[in-house]
């Protein structure tokens, strides 16, 4: 382990560098301005791998641990660290954001240095999400967060962006805020105290864990989002500039789920196994139903969305059955999803890009201009059908394993997807791609250039590599895991 | 009967800024046109000197003067150091507005001083009728300011009806005063805490006078029901008078109800304590409610001016649990904390209407933000920091402001309320984030340069930067109020 902070660096190094871009100033400097964001955001993940290079997988203790006094008045502390539940998360923000920078190089033409720092500002904000211990600090990024995708989804959003961008913000908002009392009320059960670690051991009655599950579940289930506090995604979704959408389906969903796994079950316990009925509810509902909505839908950006939605229920599922595998599965299933639906974000920018229409029905034939194009994103169709080989099929197999162990028709249930799944996506990919030359919008299509196909190359390679091989992320999530789950068959009543 | 000459020296910052007041009559008489620059300046000056005095005669002790009708504690110089900057910079901002409406007559200053005497006055007030004379010295000196702008007829109007309900309040805290004294014999705002404490004093008496008290408070922070006057005179005063009412005076107000309230009447806290309870429930409710509706942004700011004082209410009535005062410093200085936030975050969101303000345009509808981030993106994002700081969003400093108030809340066991509290919040974000979209979301409609004075320009991006930086180090200043608070209750 170095003596750097790596974790405030992490934080901090995107935050300034986007004020940076920001000092660039009007779009004259549109090129310095994109130069510097990606200067920014590779140094942003480069000096995140000592995270993984220097991690310990043998314990589930918090590493990189930094500490150092905010606000005394209220026993608040800048504390950070990182165990082998949010240290991958880092890593795939971090690896995101070049990729988001890069994505909106060319397209986006106005207000270049603004774009730029508000994705730049939120990877900070995020990583500090994924690594603050202290929960005062975790609410401030939870809830600054917001304001980045507010302006992004607004400022180079789609023609319906004012209305997301409110209903993005007003929805998320609503839940932290009942999140924020349930913080305060632990801050005096605990004895005046806001250090994550300490809650994890408190003793609270069960009527007390029920509220703040409670709580804590509009605060996550908004950000998940799951059934029914969804509706919010698919127009945040449809109406945000690719990197917006790229973003918030890669890294803004999986903050909800580590919630569940930072502040729900390690705090509330036995709420959270007296509940787990609800929430396995909640997820399955998600996973067959909104698979159903996805199957219908004529928007490709909105068609992901739900494809997402759909996804995400799996990650609660598996949190909310309570063995390893099920967690672990969830687990990768959101780092698979990260990869998987940031290129399928990105494919349908591809497309936006050139004919300015997300709608299924515009496309067809676009194989015969396109084909580098239509094998990339055939292949993350089938990652997101949950193709075995890719990152896609791991997760939900081990979650469907877990399932099934804990009881054989959830599982069964949860099974529903590997169809559901396949039958959404593909189709769509059949009727975009696939067929004789719809029209002549299609017939002018450019095959992607080098730019876009080194990002979804290297996507490609993530989703394959997990595919084959998730034993390097399966080994740092392990101990931490094991751990949490002794933590929630205990009693803290 | 002899004379005893009072000890003068804990007044000496009023009493200087008296002298000096009428200095600037006379300058102001002598000066001439075009020289209205000097009547500023020693305005200034005036208040830098009043600073001056009260940094460097602070120390611990509490004392008091004339006959225990005034007091110099640390509460009081604290919170005077937070007025005088809040005067200047609010005279920073009004001055090339007030150029351009030719308003900026030695009159404005004179009340402005006057004014400040007022608050200085009530903030340390240790007696009901210094309280009333500080006050009515306040009230005075703002109509008059409001109805500065004689042709005006919305300003008169706002003048009228400010005038007539500041008069009815004034009766009623009068009245409740007087109800006080009826039932003690004392108008010595600790001696009534004493004799209360012993048990003297009617019971039914005191409550009965103490709704008076408490209507008549309501009404100078302005929370509901008492809250009418607020959104017409916010609208119809000019902008520079509107930022004055709408900043320093909270702090004297906030000031008042903590010595009648802790110190004097700190025996009828479960009676009071019910009472604030209700007129912060309805001034949250309401002011985030109404200020939805508003199309204009002075109006739209006055609502929310009332919920904020409501908000600090939250603070108020959360000191003292079932008679345990173990809470009242958190409590107290969280309402303190509170206070002089939403003061900065006031200066600057009036402060922003008055530099797209123009000769002869006023730039105070929402719509007149349109597109700032094209014409200003430095302006756009200053204002975009201080709405988002008012709607409590965390790493500005409005986060933390709630934040202390709502830990207050959950400490008095009274979580409901602050469940309450927050999802009033959320609407409150609605209209926020409307200023935002506004500015950044919209094209520009206007697309006049921003002409401001460069010490305008630089004040107001220093404000916009003290709330995004006291919300990344909250700790300095909730420390001053610990102070100032723990100043207060040791007094007494």
């Amino acid at each position: 382990m170095t003596g750097l902070p790596l974790l405030s660096i992490a934080i901090w190094l995107p935050i300034v560098g986007g004020l940076l871009v920001l000092a660039t100033g009007s779009d004259r400097n549109a090129g310095l301005a994109r130069l510097i964001a990606l200067v920014v955001a590779v140094a942003g993940f480069l000096v995140t791998l000592p995270l993984y290079i220097g991690f310990d997988t043998t314990t589930s203790a918090m590493q990189f641990i930094e500490l150092l006094t905010w606000i005394p008045r209220f026993n608040i502390h800048y504390r950070l660290g990182v165990d082998g539940i949010s240290m991958l998360f880092i890593l795939l923000n971090s690896f995101i954001t070049p990729l988001v920078v890069l994505a909106g190089w060319k397209v986006i033409e106005e207000k270049v240095a603004q774009y730029m720092a508000a994705f730049l500002i939120m990877s900070g904000l995020m990583n500090g999400i994924f690594s603050a211990l202290d929960a005062v600090l975790f609410y401030v990024f939870f809830e600054t967060s917001l304001i980045p995708m507010y302006i992004i989804i607004g400022v180079w959003g789609g023609p319906n962006r004012v209305y997301a961008a409110f209903k993005f913000f007003l929805y998320t908002l609503l839940g932290s805020l009942l999140m924020l009392v349930a913080l305060i009320y632990l801050f005096f059960q605990s004895g005046f105290s806001f250090n994550l670690l300490d809650w994890h051991e408190l003793r609270i009655p069960l009527t007390a864990q029920i509220y703040l599950f409670l709580a804590f579940l509009m605060a996550f289930a908004v950000k998940v989002p799951m059934w029914p506090v969804h509706t919010w995604l698919p127009d945040a979704h449809v109406e945000a500039p690719t990197g917006g959408s790229v973003v918030l389906a890669a890294i803004m969903l999986k903050l909800g789920a580590y919630g569940f796994l930072r502040f729900s079950l390690p705090i509330a316990p036995d709420a959270s196994r007296e509940l787990a009925w609800l929430m396995i509810a909640l997820s399955l509902t998600a996973v067959v139903y909104i698979g159903f909505v996805a199957l219908v839908q004529a928007d490709m950006k909105k068609l992901i969305a739900y494809s997402s939605i759909s996804h995400m229920g799996f990650v609660t599922l598996g949190f909310f059955i309570f063995n390893s595998l099920g967690v672990e599965g969830a687990l990768l299933q959101m780092i698979s999803h990260g990869f998987i639906s940031a290129a399928m974000f990105l494919c349908v920018g591809v497309l936006y890009d050139r004919m300015h229409s997300r709608q299924i029905a515009d496309y067809g034939g676009v194989v015969n201009t396109m084909p580098k194009f239509a094998a990339l994103f055939m292949f993350f169709a089938m990652a997101n059908a949950g193709l075995p080989a890719t990152s896609g099929f791991v997760g939900e197999f081990m979650v469907i394993l877990g399932a099934v162990q804990f009881n054989f028709w959830v599982g069964f249930a949860a099974a529903t997807t590997l169809i559901l799944g396949a039958a959404y996506t593909l189709w769509m990919y059949k009727r975009v791609v696939f067929g004789a030359v719809a029209n002549h919008h299609v017939a002018e299509l450019t095959d992607i250039n080098a730019r876009e196909f080194a990002i979804l190359g290297l996507l490609a390679l993530c989703v394959l590599g997990m595919g084959l091989y998730p034993f390097p992320f399966t080994e740092v999530m392990h101990a931490s895991v094991e751990n949490l789950l002794k933590h929630v068959a205990v009693s803290k009543l | 009967m002899n004379f005893v000459m009072p000890d003068l020296y804990p007044a000496s910052a009023e009493i200087f800024l008296l002298l000096m007041t009428c200095g600037v009559l006379l300058v102001d008489l002598f000066a001439g046109k075009g020289r209205h620059w000097l009547v500023y300046l020693l305005t200034q000056l005036t208040l830098a000197g009043c600073f001056g005095i009260t940094f460097f005669t602070l120390d611990g002790q509490a004392v008091t003067t004339f006959s225990n009708m005034f007091i110099d504690d640390l509460f009081a110089d604290f919170l005077k150091l937070v007025l005088y900057p809040a005067v200047a910079v609010m005279l920073v901002y009004s001055r090339e507005y007030l150029a351009a409406r030719n308003l900026d007559k030695g009159e404005f200053y004179v009340l402005v001083l006057f004014a400040t005497l007022g608050m200085m006055v009530m903030i340390s007030a240790s007696h009901f009728l210094t309280i009333y004379l500080g006050l009515e010295l306040l009230a005075l000196s703002l109509y008059a300011l409001v109805a500065l702008d004689r042709d005006s007829a919305r300003a008169t109007e706002a003048a009228m009806k400010y005038f007539i309900l500041g008069a009815m309040a004034s009766g009623l805290l009068l009245y409740g005063i007087s109800m006080v004294y009826g039932a003690t014999g004392s108008l010595d705002i600790v001696e009534v805490g004493q004799r209360i404490a012993t048990g003297g004093g009617n019971k039914t008496v005191l409550v009965f006078g103490l709704v008076f008290v408490v209507a008549g408070l309501a009404f100078k922070l302005g929370v509901v029901p008492f809250h009418m006057w607020i959104p017409d005179v916010y609208h119809g005063a000019p902008t520079a008078v509107t930022l004055f009412i709408g900043s320093a005076p909270k702090l004297a107000a906030f000031a008042i109800t903590m010595r009648v309230l802790v110190t004097g009447l700190a025996e009828l806290a479960e009676h009071w304590q019910v009472m604030l309870m209700i007129l912060a429930a309805l001034s949250i409710a309401l002011g985030n409610l109404a200020a939805i509706a508003q199309t204009n942004l002075k109006r739209m700011l006055a609502y929310s001016a009332i919920s904020h004082m409501g908000f600090m209410l939250l603070g108020l009535l959360a000191g003292i649990v079932g008679g345990d005062p173990r809470f009242a410093l958190n409590a107290y200085s969280s309402a303190m904390f509170y206070v002089i936030t939403y003061v900065l975050m006031s200066l600057g969101a009036f402060g922003m209407i008055l530099l797209l303000s123009r000769a002869s345009f006023e730039a105070e509808n929402i719509e007149d933000f349109k597109g700032l981030n094209k014409r200003s993106p430095w302006f756009a994002a200053m204002m975009m920091i201080l709405m988002f700081s008012m709607a409590g969003m965390p790493f500005f400093v409005g986060f933390f402001a709630k934040f202390a108030v709502l830990q207050a809340v959950v400490a008095a066991k009274l979580t409901w309320l602050a469940v309450f509290a927050v999802l009033f919040s959320l609407v409150g974000a609605f209209y926020y984030l409307r200023v935002v979209k506004v500015m950044y979301f919209d094209a520009p409609t206007d697309t006049a340069p921003i002409e401001a004075p460069r010490d305008m320009r630089f004040l107001l991006s220093i404000n916009g930067l003290a709330v995004a930086l006291l919300g990344l180090l909250p700790e300095g200043a909730l420390e001053y109020s610990i102070y100032a608070t723990y100043a207060f209750l040791v007094g007494h």
